[in-house]
């Protein structure tokens, strides 16, 4: 017999621990801030990242629910997916073909669209700063 | 109350990379070589495993670590195939992640092991996103899935250290372009290792296990072990 570990959440997508990463990381931002209320998240996804803007959205109320983050508005900057051929030096997006359809060279480069990441928040703060002094 | 912009610019998996950084280096202390077996459900992953650990049981010290959304059948196979086996039930998660394998090595005896094989979920879009610490990944495809995976799943392709394509014998029966599938896959990953094989018949499986007993073997060496 093999042993067994057994979680006991039952939710089917990898949004939700992304959501709960993207909220740690909006309140630590915040706070480091002296920031009051996060009013709203910019959130960068590329194309390629196989993240669902919609199913992050889905979880974001429920996960920032009592936390400085409360009713904050999610905000997706969407990056399209380019590839470069590296024989002819060709760029084309994924949706063309992922062989480079003007010399069908499969010596490819990814040069934009796996970015995710949180790139700014905006807060309300009363002024002061709770950083350290430097 | 003043209202203000604050600049962030942090990657949201960070912690996650952190987590699997932390595994990678508890795996490199122990000399354990591990790898990350990922697959849509029904490729072959679990027969993949039993074959692998059935054939090596007497030359390498093997353990699995079976994620899987509920049940522990797979784990079982595993055991009855000659591994210490230990079954990671996600609770509906559709990946492992890193923290979910930091638990299952904290049950592992890492000093009594040489090759550490983790089952993943099957699911060919999530795991590729959540890093677990293993030294390579190895995605397991096979024929009746269909030729056009490598085109559909871009991000699994590109992320593996080397490709399983499973059940060849089927190749006569079903519509498999081995030249278009194996387009794909070179366009995503140049140079990937390949090994076309059949768990049913046996087919492949020695430049398979070779692979796996070279890397573990090179590895081990490469830390005077």
């Amino acid at each position: 017999m093999s042993r067994s570990i057994n979680r006991s959440t039952a939710i089917i997508m990898h949004e939700l621990p992304v959501t709960e990463s993207l909220l740690e990381i909006a309140l630590r931002h915040g706070r480091d801030a002296g920031a009051e209320a996060v009013t709203d998240l910019h959130v960068v996804i590329g194309e390629l990242s196989s993240i669902v803007d919609e199913s992050v959205q889905f979880y974001w109320d429920m996960i920032s629910e009592g936390t400085a983050a409360a009713g904050s508005r999610l905000h997706f900057r969407r990056i399209p997916g380019r590839l470069g051929c590296r024989t002819c030096g060709n760029t084309y997006s994924p949706r063309e073909d992922l062989p480079c359809p003007a010399c069908g060279g499969v010596d490819i480069e990814v040069l934009a669209g796996e970015e995710f990441y949180l790139e700014a928040i905006d807060i309300t703060a009363t002024g002061q700063t709770q950083r350290e002094p430097a | 109350m003043i209202n203000e912009r604050v600049p962030v610019v942090e990657r949201i998996l960070g912690a996650n990379e952190r987590l699997a950084a932390d595994n990678r280096a508890r795996l490199d202390e122990a000399g354990v070589f591990s790898l990350n077996f990922l697959a849509s459900p029904g490729a072959g992953k679990t027969s993949l495993v039993e074959q692998t650990v059935s054939r090596l049981a007497g030359q390498l010290r093997l353990a699995v670590i079976d994620g899987d959304i509920a049940t522990s059948l797979d784990a079982d196979r595993a055991a009855a195939a000659g591994a210490t086996a230990v079954q990671i039930n996600t609770g509906g998660d559709c990946h492992l992640d890193a923290v979910m394998l930091q638990g299952a090595l904290d049950v592992l005896d890492l000093s009594a092991i040489d090759l550490l094989i983790v089952e993943n979920v099957g699911n060919l879009v999530c795991p590729a996103n959540f890093a677990l610490g293993t030294h390579r990944s190895v995605l397991v495809a096979s024929v009746p899935e269909g030729d056009d995976k490598p085109y559909k799943y871009p991000g699994a392709y590109r992320g593996v250290d080397a490709l399983v394509i499973n059940k060849v014998d089927l190749l006569p029966y079903v519509d498999f372009d081995m030249e278009y599938f194996q387009r794909g896959a070179a366009a995503l990953n140049p140079g990937l290792a390949t090994f076309p094989l059949s768990c049913r018949t046996g087919e492949g499986l020695d430049q398979w296990l070779e692979w796996v007993t070279n890397m573990t073997r090179h590895f081990k060496t490469t830390r005077g072990m």
